[in-house]
């Protein structure tokens, strides 16, 4: 029993740390219709800069954090006002490609800058835990779940109360109509890019925070968190949040006993897992479990 | 009575014919000559480089097929090369068959593979169907790991497979005499399979099946209004977007790499792999199949010629430890990402429509249209 408590606690800090990069992926779709590929570089440059500014400056950690937020969602929308904004009104395929693109360019910028060796994000938690019971828990998730909480919350009262919010949604349905009704597109797209830019950064830092030194690896969290935001459905930020808790918890159970119930699968098995359920779901709720389907016309 | 302009297109029989008018007849010339010619003027890098453009142009038609065509995003591209290379080893070189028998297995294999993945691009659509495409990177890597009896695990397999048709080893080509080094030997083997396989795509995009997969592309649910069975033609495409691409890995495995592991397929390594090939696309331009040929002879042999002219660029590095600014293999990375901006945002449809503009001008000259 307590084996299975500690794989839940430990799959749903995952899980918040997925919520947390998906929701960077939710704004940017809700506002754009266009899943950004260059989320993953987007964190990863955020927890660098943190380093940057926090170890190689010597900046404390929480003035860090902010930081990298105000600089991470400060590329994000040059990158929107330079290119993306050139592509309005192309074919999302195109869009979607840019996105690829600039991921190429962020991954290799940072491991020019920083290298590929594995950095300590000197952060106040550290390795330090806290025990409940039999269950041991790390500080830094308890910080990620908390995070991850209040981000949602902010979203969620953002889409709902704000105009700019209500803007945004509206933009997402359609672009022409809601500019007709006043809305800026342009400053939408700005505030969607701006958000994700400084959702990014926080992400990074509760991926390479505590035991998990920093490294590029960090941005293939980006990738699994893709299952994640596509079980939830993309436009659906409380379906990032349970999309990316199943799939944190998933593979944590799937690590803790796939070994003893299905050896024949292999070792490693739980990195391909959040796919395998990915692909389930779709099959059955072609637009995740939160999404709102496509309507079709002719 | 005046001659019958061979621009103006009257029945269906002109509209098929792939070699039209004199200048085409030319262009198709001329490509004979450099294909014969080639390998006699160039010297083995530039042989090894062109030999690399072919095996990517091959893949480049391939997802131009799926994507270019028939409009299906998948970031699935660099699996199927890999079942395809996995494939190359294991019917020609454990089983020892032929070129002309395994590299059929190939396509066969991947193909199999593609109309399995098929039907998930019937239930869904756009960016759903890349994110499971790219899932199926990840859990293809999975089993190319496991699965070890075959593909040797993580360290990988060296992949023997015969290149040799009948008497004619292309590897030490031995003609008429003269003796010819394994590029030259290469070039002409994985050049006359582009042009095959350029001619089987061609073929298939422009007659009824392109069609339908030109209608699907541009809006689904008014091509099967019509009459096209998207079941049918969806599936189809993937089964042959994904041989070819097969084909392409079992060619990239044995004559190119001759060493694979899955982590060149699967995982991290694929993406980069499945983007290279819709770099391919974007750069040469989508829905032609000159396309693929044009964008692989950038996106293939720019890495290369970036390796080779590294000491003359004074902002790389070859090692980390050298001076400079980038390593050379971030460079080449960040070179695609530029690469696929600057096309989208200069010329979405890529090199070909670059060049169908020129010939437009030329053709309607002195006019401006």
């Amino acid at each position: 029993m307590t084996e299975f408590l500690q794989l839940m606690v430990a799959g749903l800090a995952l899980g918040f740390t997925y919520a947390l990069v998906a929701l960077g992926f939710v704004v940017i779709y809700k506002a754009t219709e266009v899943i950004n590929f260059a989320q993953g570089g987007l964190v990863m440059i955020g927890a660098y800069l943190i380093y940057n500014f926090d170890t190689t400056w010597g900046i404390p950690f929480a003035p860090s954090v902010v930081l990298a937020m105000v600089a991470t969602a400060g590329i994000a929308l040059v990158f929107e006002r330079l290119i993306l904004r050139r592509m309005i009104g192309s074919p999302v395929f195109a869009q979607v490609m840019i996105t690829i693109g600039l991921l190429f360019i962020l991954q290799n910028v940072v491991t020019t800058i920083w290298g590929a060796e594995n950095l300590n994000l000197g952060d106040p938690w550290g390795i330090s835990t806290v025990n409940v019971g039999d269950v041991v828990i790390q500080v830094k998730d308890l910080w990620s779940v908390g995070l991850a909480i209040v981000l949602l919350g902010l979203f969620f009262a953002f889409f709902r109360f704000t105009p700019l919010g209500l803007a945004m949604r509206a933009t997402a349905i359609d672009q022409e109509a809601a500019l007709a009704q006043g809305m800026s597109s342009k400053r939408v797209y700005m505030a969607a890019w701006g958000i994700a830019g400084a959702s990014a950064a926080l992400a990074g830092m509760s991926i390479a925070a505590g035991a998990t030194s920093l490294s590029p690896e960090i941005q293939f969290y980006a990738l699994l968190a893709f299952p994640a935001i596509i079980l939830g459905g993309i436009d659906s930020p409380l379906g990032a949040v349970v999309g990316g808790l199943v799939i944190g918890v998933t593979q944590s159970l799937t690590a803790g006993y796939q070994g003893d119930i299905a050896p024949w699968l292999g070792s490693g098995f739980q990195s391909v897992m959040p796919f395998v359920v990915m692909v389930l779901v779709l099959l059955i709720r072609p637009y995740g479990l939160f999404g709102t389907p496509e309507v079709k016309r002719v | 009575m005046a001659r019958r302009s061979p621009y103006l297109i009257t029945d269906y029989r002109d509209d098929l014919r792939l070699f039209g008018t004199g200048w085409k007849r030319l262009g198709l010339a001329l490509m004979i000559v450099a294909f014969v010619a080639g390998p006699l003027m160039l010297d083995d890098f530039w042989l090894s480089v062109l030999g690399l453009v072919a095996v990517y142009a091959i893949g480049g038609i391939g997802l131009n097929l799926l994507t270019g065509f028939a409009g299906q995003v998948s970031l699935g591209t660099a699996f199927f090369i890999g079942v395809g290379a996995y494939s190359a080893e294991w019917f020609g070189g454990e089983q020892g068959w032929p070129l002309l028998l395994w590299l059929p297995a190939c396509a066969l294999v991947g193909a199999a593979f593609g109309a399995l993945v098929g039907p998930i691009a019937l239930r869904l659509s756009g960016q759903y169907l890349a994110i499971v495409t790219l899932g199926l990177l990840f859990v293809g890597e999975h089993f190319m790991v496991e699965w070890r009896s075959v593909t040797g695990g993580t360290r990988g397999t060296s992949v023997t497979a015969p290149l040799s048709i009948g008497p004619l080893d292309f590897t030490k080509l031995d003609l008429f005499g003269s003796r010819y080094t394994r590029e030259q030997g290469l070039f002409w083997l994985l050049w006359a399979i582009v042009a095959i396989v350029a001619l089987v795509a061609k073929n298939i995009t422009r007659t009824r099946s392109g069609r339908a997969l030109q209608a699907i592309r541009d809006r689904d649910v008014a091509a099967e209004i019509i009459g096209v069975s998207l079941s049918r033609y969806k599936v189809s495409v993937f089964a042959i977007s994904s041989g070819i691409a097969a084909v392409a890995g079992g060619l990239y495995g044995a004559a190119i790499l001759q060493y694979v592991n899955p982590s060149q397929f699967g995982g991290i390594g694929g993406l980069v792999l499945s983007i290279t090939f819709i770099a391919v696309i974007i750069v040469g331009g989508m829905g032609t199949i000159a396309g693929g040929i044009l964008g692989a002879l950038v996106v293939a042999a720019l890495p290369r010629v970036t390796q080779r002219f590294v000491d003359y660029l004074p902002f790389l590095k070859r090692n980390p430890s050298d001076s400079g600014l980038v390593e050379v293999g971030q460079f080449n990375l960040m070179l695609f990402g530029l690469l696929i901006i600057v096309f989208l945002l200069a010329e979405p449809l890529g090199l070909a429509a670059l060049w169908r503009r020129v010939t437009t001008y030329f053709k309607a000259w002195p006019f401006s249209y």
